[in-house]
């Protein structure tokens, strides 16, 4: 039994699955940072300011799948809404890169962004006081969609508002916004949203140190989240969760109080969500209403299906393939991808249940060729060799 | 209250859906450590008397006492959980996707909260009361078997574990033998006598050979009320309860 517990208690650094998340994140920066510093720009291999860019996109969109699988994949709530909370985030930080351009605008008001002067309004809103300052438009990154989830999920999981319900009202919550902020009264610049942006605590955002940067802080904050959330899927709460998702009556009856669980989860999810969108738009370099769209909230789902919905790891590299498929057939074949995306959902639904991840067993046991025969299953117990109760 | 020391008290409860009376004017106590098996046709009530308890179902009038302090009219489902009633469903619902041994971590006694259970590490005292439980309920041998391979008879009795972690005063089981081999029967009988005297156990039964084999006091239900209770054989020859239940044997 002593092993069982501290199996349960060093969980997180045994895992196999994470090691190996952990390691080819690194490889990955690493590859790229020194493709990038190193190798000529005439060479082929050389990554350019654009690839750098393209890779903390996939990085950014690797948070978000955590964020839905943590959600989804862990306790059965599918969230059709995320992608609101990754815009609220993306906003966040918008708004202060706005107030960092300063009199560098096209009108040259040292206060008011361009679409303010062209609406004619004289003086800032209130609910843009602060964002001059980086510290608070961070925390308003956290505290927006803690916020949104926080009443929008204490709402619905009080009233016991479960299933595809919950996912239809998450996808009307998104939709909302999305009329909302394309609104040009709102004070977040219509439907041409935020760009333009000049530079961030002081880096021009046109130069690929700070794109490799943003690169390199969107690597750590993706590998800081999956830490995070395994150590979250990992404790006793991982385990009430999971037992949410299978049978939330009997979770209930237990002591459990299911509502709260489902509540801290969302939240949890929804912060990084946001932290997503905030590190995705200072290099995407534009955030606009249409991040609100209620297809990119379903897109996420399909990443984390296709990666392997339950296990993290496979959430985020499902976002990177996907991800990669996108921009290489829209860029190629564009009028045929969201037949190939939906293609791809419906067999994978079909044929692989549990998602890319779900294959590597079985690669594993093919490479045995013969397996052990009837390999005993309590390895664990037979070690400690510990008297039986009888 | 005239009467007192009672486990459980359930009087003049009520319960109707649309004009149908589920439960009609049911009283009935439970004696601390005791036995007690409740049998009753189809729809006398027996598991709307057990929604009642465990806060799932509210009743229209009358009132139930946990002991002589908790009303349990006022507490929620989990509170009463956490009161010390435990109860084991039909149908039996383990988790699945977790271990035998997760599947009765999970029900340990203790604080339920988030954060709690966020960083709870498991004590050696918590393991030592798993151990047990696992070795009550015959499966210490299958500690790391997800609950989805699990026999129908081994989740029941799992089932059982789950509530016994809890250490209840008072364990509600419904249909305990629905569906099992007689093997697999005896070997429950034999786990709810062990149980009894530690804690008092009501059983809702179909199967009258399992309630023979364990049954010291009996309570047949009809139509939302008591109809007859006391000893087996003398409840077996009643002629009411011939008539409405036992006649059909």
């Amino acid at each position: 039994m002593e092993a069982q517990s501290r199996a349960l208690r060093f969980g997180i650094i045994r895992d196999p699955g994470s090691t190996w998340f952990l390691g080819s994140l690194l490889a990955l920066v690493v590859i790229v940072a020194t493709l990038n510093l190193f190798v000529p720009q005439a060479s082929a291999l050389h990554v350019s300011g654009y690839g750098l860019t393209l890779i903390g996109k996939y990085l950014c969109y690797a948070m978000l799948a955590l964020a839905v699988d943590l959600i989804w994949g862990y306790c059965g709530i599918l969230s059709l809404g995320h992608a609101a909370f990754f815009s609220l985030g993306g906003y966040a930080i918008g708004m202060y890169l706005m107030r960092e351009i300063g009199p560098r605008g096209v009108y040259g008001d040292p206060i008011l962004p361009d679409f303010m002067v062209f609406l004619n309004w004289k003086s800032l809103p209130w609910f843009w006081y602060g964002f001059n300052h980086f510290w608070f438009a961070l925390l308003m990154v956290i505290v927006l969609p803690a916020l949104l989830a926080l009443v929008f999920g204490w709402l619905a999981f009080r009233s016991r508002v479960t299933g595809v319900y919950f996912s239809i009202i998450t996808q009307a919550l998104t939709y909302a916004l999305m009329l909302a902020f394309f609104r040009n009264d709102m004070g977040f610049g219509g439907n041409n949203g935020f760009t333009d942006f000049k530079d961030i605590v002081g880096f021009t955002l046109d130069s690929d140190r700070t794109r490799l940067s943003l690169l390199v802080i969107s690597a750590i904050s993706l590998g800081a989240s999956y830490v995070a959330c395994r150590a979250i899927v990992a404790s006793r709460a991982g385990r009430v969760i999971r037992a949410i998702r299978d049978a939330e009556t009997r979770t209930r009856f237990l002591g459990y109080r299911v509502e709260s669980f489902k509540l801290w989860v969302f939240v949890f999810s929804a912060v990084l969500a946001g932290i997503a969108g905030a590190l995705y738009v200072p290099q995407i370099g534009i955030i606009n209403p249409s991040e609100f769209s209620p297809m990119n909230s379903i897109e996420v789902v399909i990443w984390v299906a296709v990666g392997g919905r339950g296990t993290l790891s496979g959430a985020a590299a499902g976002a990177v393939l996907v991800n990669y498929a996108k921009t290489y057939f829209t860029s190629a074949l564009p009028e045929v991808w969201n037949y190939a995306l939906g293609a791809l959902f419906v067999l994978v639904t079909v044929f692989l249940p549990q998602g890319l991840v779900g294959l590597i067993p079985l690669l594993r046991r093919k490479r045995e060729v013969r397996p052990r025969k009837e390999v005993e299953p309590f390895v664990v117990r037979a070690e400690t060799a510990e008297p039986s109760n009888e | 209250m005239s009467v007192h020391g009672k486990r459980l008290y359930i009087e003049d409860v009520t319960v109707s859906f649309d004009g149908f009376k589920a439960l009609n004017k049911l009283t009935l106590y439970v004696e601390p450590g005791e036995l007690r098996c409740i049998i009753g046709p189809n729809g006398a009530g027996k598991t709307t008397m057990m929604d009642v308890i465990t806060g799932k179902t509210r009743p229209d009038s009358g009132t139930v006492w946990f002991g002589d302090k908790l009303n349990l009219l006022t507490l929620s489902e989990p509170e009463i959980a956490q009161s010390g009633i435990g109860r084991k469903f039909q149908k039996p619902t383990v988790f699945e996707d977790l271990t035998v041994f997760e599947n009765l971590e999970l029900a340990l006694a203790g604080s339920k909260s988030f954060l709690d259970t966020l960083l709870a590490r498991i004590t050696a005292k918590q393991l030592e009361r798993i151990d047990e439980v696992l070795g009550i309920i015959g499966l210490a041998d299958q500690y790391q078997m997800p609950g989805k391979i699990l026999s129908h008879g081994q989740k029941q009795w799992l089932e059982i574990g789950m509530l016994l972690m809890q250490d209840p005063e008072l364990l509600l089981v419904d249909e305990p033998v629905a569906g099992m081999t007689p093997q697999e029967i005896e070997r429950t009988a034999e786990l709810l006598r062990t149980l009894e005297g530690g804690h008092s156990v009501v059983v809702v039964e179909h199967d009258m050979d399992f309630i023979r084999s364990i049954a010291k006091c009996v309570t047949v239900l009809h139509e939302g009320r008591v109809l007859a209770e006391g000893q087996m054989c003398a409840v077996q020859n009643d002629p009411r309860v011939v008539e409405v239940y036992l006649g059909g044997e």
